[in-house]
C-alpha cells in the first residue's frame, strides 16, 4: 500500500451550478517535488487545489494525501499540509507577531518556532505592526509564514504572488528557494505567471477550462516546441508563453 | 506552564479577541459612552422639571390688538388684568404672553397669537402649535386633536385658566406631590432597558458581525484548514463578549449610581443568573443569523431585521402596554423584553429568584435551541 506519491488525484470532477470548473484531473506529486499548476483565471486552479486541501470535495474521483483520503484521516492530514489561501485577510488590528503566535498554537507550536519563521519571512521589523499597516508583499509573506508555522510535509501556495511589483514577487521567490534547498517539503504552486513556473519549480501543470493541457519539467515542455513553426532567430526567446498560446490560441494572462 | 497556557490555542483565541476588541475604538464609543450618554440626556429630558412654552392661536379679526369684540373681548381684558407681555416675532405677528408660575410642576407660557385659520393650520401641521381659539355662539371654541395628549393638557390647562375671570391667583399647590423616589422616575426606568439593550446590539454585533466577517475575509476558511478546534473558535468569540457585556453593564450601572443615585433593590445574584440567561438567548441568536451569510451586507440586513423590532417593541425606551392589547403576550415572550422586564423587576420592585426562574429558563432555552440550529447549517467555508 506504500506510495511513492505524497499527493494523487485520481479523475476527479467538481461542477458548481452553471460551471464545470475541473474536468477529469489526474496528477501524482513525489516527496520533494515543487509543482507549478499554471493556467489563466478561472481555469480550476483554486478549486483543484482546494480539494486536494480537504478544503471542497470532488463531484467524483479520489484525492490520497501522503496516502490516506481526506475521509477519517482529518486531523493527522491539517497537522502535516501548510497552505496559503488566494485570498485572506488576518484580523487587521492584530500584530504580525500576533498572528504568528496565533496560529502556531493550532498546532500546539511555541514562539521559539514563531521567531524562526519570522526570521525565514524577513519581517522582524514588522513583529508589532498591525496586519492593516502592512504592504501587500508583507501580508502575502505573513501568510507564506503562517503555511511554513507547522514545519508542513506539504506546502500549498494558491497564487502566492497575483497583485505583487516585481521585487516583492522575487522576495516570495527567494524564500521558496531557500526553503526547497533546506527541507523536504514538496510544494503545490499556482499561477498565471510563467516566469514564477519556470524559476521555481521542476514540475509543470498547465491546465484551462478544467483539464491538464500538458504536463512535465520544463525541459519537456521547452521540447514540444520543435513543432511551433518559428525563425531560427527567435528560438532562445521561445518560452512557456509559446507553448501557452500554441496549445490554446490566446496569451496566459488574457 | 505559563509557556503551556501561553501555547494554548484556547487561550490565544481568547487573546487575539480581546486584543481585537480593545484596539477598536467604536467598541469603547458604542459599548461605554453612548449608552451613558443616551441616559443621561434621557433622563435628565423626562426627570428635570422644565418651563413649558405653548403658543395658542387666536383666529377672527385682530381682536387681541385691534377692535375688541364678542367673547374674545373677554379674553383681552383678561389677558390685560393679568398683565400678559405684548411681544412681537420675527414674522411681525404680535402676541401676548401670559406666564403661570408653578413652582412643583414648573412654569408654563401661554403665548396668544392672534392669526387668521389658514395660518393657523400651517403652523398646526408643523407642530408649532397644538391649540387654535375662535368664537362661537358668543363662547371661546377650542380646537385641539383629541388624541394628542399634549394638546389636551394645553386644553386643561386653558380651559381651567380662562374660567377664572378675576386675575390668577398664585397659590402654592399643596395637593399634589411629586413622586421623586428612587425605583418610581423614569431614569428607573430606562436604566434596565438599556443594560439589556447593550446585551443585544453586543452579542449581534461582536458575534455575528464578527464571524461574517470572518467567512467573507476567507479567514474562517484558513483556519479551520489547520487542527484549531471549531468549538474553540465560538467560545472564545462568545466569551469576550459576554466578558464585555458585564464589563459594559457594570459601568452603565456605575454611573446611573453615581448621577441619579439608582440602587438594585432586589437579589444581585438573580441578577447575574438572569444577565448570563440574557448573553446566553442573544448569543445563539446572534450564532443562528451568522451560520450561512458570507456577506456582510447580508449580515448588516439580518441583524437591523431582527434587533430592530425588538428594540421598539419591548419596551426600551417607553412601555409596551402602549400597543394593542393582543400584541402585549407576544411582546412579552420577545428575549429582548424578556430580559428588560427580568432586570426591572429585580431593580426597581426588588425581585428575587422565585421571580427569576422563568425569564432565566426561558431564555437559557432559546439560546440552546438557536445555537443549535445555527451550528446545524453553520458554513465554516
Ligand atoms: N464557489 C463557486 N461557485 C460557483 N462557481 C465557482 C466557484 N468557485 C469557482 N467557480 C468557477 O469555477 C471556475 C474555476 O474557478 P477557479 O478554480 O477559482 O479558477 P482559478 O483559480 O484557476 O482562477 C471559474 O469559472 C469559477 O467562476
Ligand atoms: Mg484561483
Amino acid at each position: 500500500m506504500n506510495s511513492p506519491y505524497v499527493i494523487e488525484v485520481r479523475n476527479v470532477v467538481k461542477s458548481f451550478k452553471t460551471v464545470q470548473a475541473v474536468r477529469g484531473i489526474d496528477l501524482n506529486i513525489g516527496p520533494g517535488q515543487f509543482v507549478a499548476i499554471l493556467g489563466p483565471n478561472g481555469a480550476g486552479k483554486t478549486t483543484l487545489v482546494e480539494m486536494i486541501e480537504g478544503i471542497q470535495q470532488p463531484d467524483h474521483g479520489e484525492i490520497r494525501v501522503m496516502g490516506k483520503p481526506w475521509k477519517g484521516n482529518e486531523t493527522y492530514l491539517r497537522q502535516h499540509i501548510g497552505l496559503s489561501l488566494q485570498e485572506t485577510h488576518f484580523v487587521e488590528k492584530l500584530t504580525t507577531w500576533e498572528t504568528l503566535r496565533l496560529f502556531a498554537s493550532f498546532f500546539s507550536i511555541g514562539k521559539d518556532r514563531c521567531e524562526e519563521v519570522l526570521q525565514m519571512v524577513a519581517l522582524e521589523e514588522k513583529r508589532k505592526a498591525w496586519v492593516v499597516n502592512l504592504s501587500g508583499g508583507q501580508r502575502q509573506r505573513l501568510a507564506l509564514g503562517i503555511s511554513m508555522i507547522n514545519m508542513p510535509k506539504i506546502l500549498l501556495l494558491d497564487e502566492p504572488t497575483t497583485g505583487l511589483d516585481p521585487n516583492a514577487r522575487r522576495e516570495i521567490w527567494a524564500i521558496l528557494r531557500k526553503l526547497k534547498d533546506q527541507s523536504q517539503t514538496s510544494m503545490i504552486l499556482t499561477t498565471h505567471y510563467m516566469e514564477e513556473a519556470e524559476q521555481l519549480c521542476e514540475y509543470i501543470v498547465i491546465v484551462d477550462h478544467g483539464k491538464i493541457l500538458k504536463q512535465g519539467t520544463i525541459n519537456d515542455l521547452l521540447g514540444e516546441i520543435q513543432d511551433i513553426p518559428v525563425k531560427p532567430a527567435e528560438i532562445r526567446k521561445i518560452t512557456l508563453d509559446d507553448l501557452f498560446i500554441s496549445l490554446t490560441g490566446r496569451h496566459l494572462n488574457d | 506552564m505559563i509557556e503551556r497556557i501561553s501555547n494554548n490555542q484556547l487561550y490565544r483565541l481568547i487573546m487575539a479577541n480581546v486584543m481585537e476588541l480593545i484596539r477598536e475604538p467604536g467598541v469603547l464609543f458604542w459599548g461605554i459612552v453612548f449608552p451613558i450618554l443616551m441616559s443621561l440626556g434621557l433622563g435628565i429630558a423626562f426627570t428635570k422639571k422644565t418651563d413649558v412654552i405653548t403658543t395658542i392661536a387666536v383666529t377672527g379679526q385682530n381682536h387681541l390688538i385691534g377692535k375688541p369684540s364678542d367673547t374674545l373681548s373677554v379674553l383681552l381684558s383678561f389677558l390685560r388684568t393679568n398683565k400678559a407681555i405684548l411681544i412681537k416675532n420675527e414674522q411681525g405677528l404680535v402676541s401676548r404672553k401670559l406666564t403661570v408660575t408653578d413652582d412643583k410642576l414648573g412654569n408654563t407660557h401661554f403665548i396668544f397669537t392672534a392669526m387668521d385659520w389658514k395660518a393657523a393650520m400651517v403652523l398646526l401641521k408643523r407642530g408649532n402649535l397644538n391649540i387654535i381659539l375662535d368664537e362661537k355662539d358668543g363662547k371661546i371654541r377650542y380646537h385641539f386633536d383629541p388624541r394628542n395628549p399634549d394638546a389636551q393638557l394645553t386644553y386643561l390647562k386653558l380651559s381651567k385658566l380662562l374660567t377664572n375671570t378675576g386675575p390668577v391667583v398664585k397659590e402654592a399647590n399643596l395637593e399634589i406631590s411629586p413622586l421623586t423616589v428612587t425605583g418610581t422616575r423614569y431614569i428607573d426606568f430606562l436604566i434596565p432597558g438599556l443594560i439589556a439593550m447593550g446585551f443585544m446590539m453586543s452579542s449581534m454585533w461582536g458575534v455575528s458581525y464578527a464571524i461574517i466577517e470572518r467567512r467573507s475575509k476567507k479567514l474562517l476558511r484558513r483556519m479551520v484548514a489547520t487542527p484549531m478546534k471549531r468549538s474553540n473558535f465560538l467560545i472564545a468569540l462568545i466569551s469576550v463578549r459576554v466578558l464585555m457585556n458585564f464589563i459594559e453593564a457594570g459601568l452603565l450601572f456605575l454611573f446611573a449610581w453615581l448621577a441619579f443615585n439608582i440602587t438594585i433593590q432586589g437579589n444581585v445574584a438573580a441578577l447575574l443568573l438572569l444577565f448570563i440567561a440574557g448573553n446566553i438567548a442573544f448569543a445563539g441568536i446572534a450564532i443562528l443569523i451568522s451560520s450561512h451569510t458570507a456577506k456582510t451586507e447580508i449580515g448588516n440586513g439580518l441583524i437591523n431585521a431582527i434587533s430592530m423590532p425588538m428594540m421598539v417593541l419591548s419596551g426600551i425606551f417607553f412601555s409596551y402596554h402602549n400597543f394593542p392589547e393582543w400584541s402585549i403576550p407576544v411582546i412579552r415572550q420577545l428575549p429582548l423584553t424578556m430580559m428588560a422586564d427580568g432586570i426591572r423587576s429585580i431593580m426597581i420592585e426588588g425581585a428575587g429568584f422565585t421571580e427569576t426562574v422563568y425569564p432565566v429558563t426561558i431564555l437559557t432555552l432559546t439560546g440552546l435551541i438557536f445555537f443549535m440550529l445555527g451550528m446545524k447549517i453553520f458554513r465554516w467555508h
